[in-house]
């Protein structure tokens, strides 16, 4: 019976699944490839090299990515953490938090920012800064970055927290346990995966932003991808894929965490 | 329950009402101390409502709740001395068995080595010695319920609350795990508060028990109190299987009703406070206390026709349509088979009654 619905019998499944395969991964394949090529040229291939690798270290472009890259992961990092406590918070009061009024408009008001584009947002938030006379800087960029990445991180962690039956926070309290024991010894470990995988999204959503950035950031403060923008603009050159590959690891680093935290889970 | 006896839980016209519903309707009951006490009633009764007000995750609309004599009223869940084993379980996942059975332990202000000393030795009453560093989910189902029952036991409430714990496991565990409740009971002289659907687990185990429907009690006595003498058409009906027959009240004489059937035959049982002559209710009798034969054996006799036998492994139940009036329910013991108690469908029978088994009930 099983074996008669499974979809992969269906027929032109494979053929399918192949082409959506290629188009999802064969530009990231590529880049990857020729990341490694010994030749100036981006699309001949002169034999495997680590040139443009050492080029980004120590090329004469090294010191402007080194920085960028160094404001990049210092951004991500704060914005990340301090998003995924905001959203670990309002996951609880809107979970945990029982009936109140206008609920599902919070909801919805939480999510929203995910589907307004983003130029819309960065307009916005520029228009902010330069409203109150915040000066951009650094400050500017994280302060942009933690609002947005607030409902990446609370999307899992919401998800997360609504499988968690009450009855545990209900069993530690006849246990004796004050509701903030409850909490911090209940709870929030078994929240955790949803909070790690939240942290991880916001990290690489603000790892990877560029148009907020770019609109909000100061003259002279540049993120990754904004270097990387402004790097191509005078033409490609091999040392952007060395980058991009290098990057490509990062988020394949995430994501190889994420599973296994999600696998470690006691819940499942 | 004797005057003597501790009362470990006093419930005083307790009422409790959501919004727009009343889940339960001025309940008044007293626990004994070291009681095995048994709340018991269909969905939506009200049983797991009341229990859970006295574990304090629910408030109390009107009336009181007192333990020992202490009103709970203002006594927020961890504040109580009493514990709950849950319908779920509520297995902590990330802790270790060893973890959970010790937390409630620690939580009430034990030192860690003391509370580790104490959950292993619960977990050793509960013969789960060997599992100490799993984790829950790796437990098989009757596993995870001793766990939960440690873990409820060892922080050595003074009452402890089982709400229908033993509903998730089959039939063969449930009958061992309810064996092991009940000396569990015995060797730790704690007060039970047991909630159950099930009306054989709760004949089986409970020193007393409360019949609840419709966030009322029914009738509230022993086991056997409830059994043989039922106040009324639920309560009848709810536990076990009977015969509920129609029948009118003549007259009343000497603690004795004199009544009759719709049939026309003359029946006599004891008078019940509130039924009075002329009134039209209805008589139960247990279908274990009728028996077939091929001519009357007994003053008080039916004649039919066996419709069918069903076989439910101790006893067969027959059903025999009677030539005027209802269907009876016969149930006779399988030992009995060679007794020629026993007829082929379709036979013409005599339903035989007990002296004594006919009871009336209110409605």
């Amino acid at each position: 019976m099983r074996a008669q619905f499974d979809i992969k019998t269906y027929t032109g499944f494979r053929a399918i699944a192949l082409v959506c395969l290629f188009i999802l991964y064969a530009p990231l394949i590529v880049v990857a490839v020729y990341s490694f090529n010994a030749s100036q040229s981006l699309t001949n291939w002169e034999g495997v090299s680590l040139r443009w690798y050492a080029d980004v270290f120590t090329g004469p472009e090294s010191g402007k990515f080194k920085q960028a890259a160094r404001n990049s992961f210092i951004i991500a990092t704060v914005a990340a953490t301090v998003a995924t406590a905001i959203a670990t918070l309002a996951a609880t009061g809107m979970v945990r938090g029982g009936r109140f009024k206008l609920r599902s408009l919070s909801f919805g008001l939480i999510s929203l920012p995910i589907m307004v584009p983003e130029i819309v947002l960065a307009v916005a938030t520029l228009i902010f800064f330069s409203s109150i006379g915040f000066d951009r800087g650094i400050m500017t960029i994280l302060l942009a970055h933690i609002a947005f990445c607030i409902p990446f991180a609370y999307l899992p962690i919401a998800a997360r927290m609504q499988g968690i039956e009450h009855s545990y926070e209900q069993a530690a309290q006849d246990l004796y346990a004050t509701k903030r024991q409850a909490f911090t010894k209940i709870l929030l470990p078994l929240m955790m995966p949803g909070i790690i995988s939240g942290f991880l999204l916001a990290f690489i959503v603000s790892l990877d932003d560029f148009i907020i950035t770019n609109f909000v950031k100061g003259a002279g403060v540049e993120t990754l991808p904004t270097a990387i923008f402004g790097s191509v603009k005078q033409g490609i050159k091999p040392n952007i894929m060395a980058i991009s590959t290098m990057l490509l690891g990062v988020s394949i680093v995430m994501v190889t965490i994420s599973f296994f935290v999600s696998k470690a889970d006691a819940i499942r | 329950m004797s005057d003597n006896e501790r009362i470990a839980v006093d419930v005083r016209d307790v009422v409790k009402r959501y919004d727009d519903f009343t889940a339960l309707r001025s309940i008044s009951l007293s626990i004994a101390d070291n009681e095995y006490f048994t709340l018991l009633g269909p969905s939506g009764c009200g049983k797991t409502t009341l229990l859970r007000m006295i574990a304090g995750f629910e408030h109390v609309t009107e009336g009181t709740i007192s333990l020992f004599g202490d009103d709970l009223e203002n006594l927020p869940p961890n504040k109580r001395p009493v514990n709950t084993v849950f319908q779920n379980y509520a297995l902590f996942p990330h802790m270790t068995v060893l973890e959970n059975v010790a937390f409630g332990v620690e939580m009430n202000g034990e030192s860690k080595t003391i509370a580790r000393q104490r959950a292993g030795e619960m977990l050793e009453l509960v013969q789960l010695s060997q599992f100490l560093a799993r984790k829950p989910n790796q437990l098989s189902g009757g596993q995870q319920q001793r766990v939960a029952l440690a873990r409820a036991l060892a922080p050595r409430p003074k009452v402890l609350l089982l709400d229908e714990p033993l509903s998730a496991l089959d039939l063969k565990l449930r009958k061992a795990m309810q064996l092991e409740l009940k000396h569990l009971q015995r060797e730790t002289g704690i007060t039970f508060i047991f909630v159950t659907h099930d009306q054989e687990e709760a004949l089986t185990m409970s020193d007393r028990l409360a019949v609840m429907s419709a966030g009322e009690i029914q009738q509230l006595g022993a086991p056997t109190d409830i059994y043989e003498r039922p106040h009324n058409m639920f309560v009848a009906d709810f536990i076990g299987e009977t015969n509920l027959l129609e029948v009118s009240v003549d007259r009343i004489a000497g603690g004795r009703a004199v009544c009759h059937l719709r049939g026309g035959h003359e029946v006599i049982c004891p008078a019940v406070d509130g039924i009075g002559p002329g009134s039209k209710v209805h008589m139960s009798i247990r279908p274990e206390r009728l028996w077939m034969s091929k001519s009357p054996e007994e003053s008080l006799s039916f004649c039919g026709c066996v419709k069918e036998n069903i076989f439910v492994g101790t006893d067969i139940t027959t059903l025999v349509v009677l030539d005027d009036g209802p269907d009876f329910i016969v149930r006779t013991s399988n030992s009995d088979r060679g007794n020629r108690r026993l007829f082929e469908s379709g036979s013409e029978v005599v339903v035989n009654m007990e002296p004594g088994a006919a009871r009336l009930l209110a409605d």
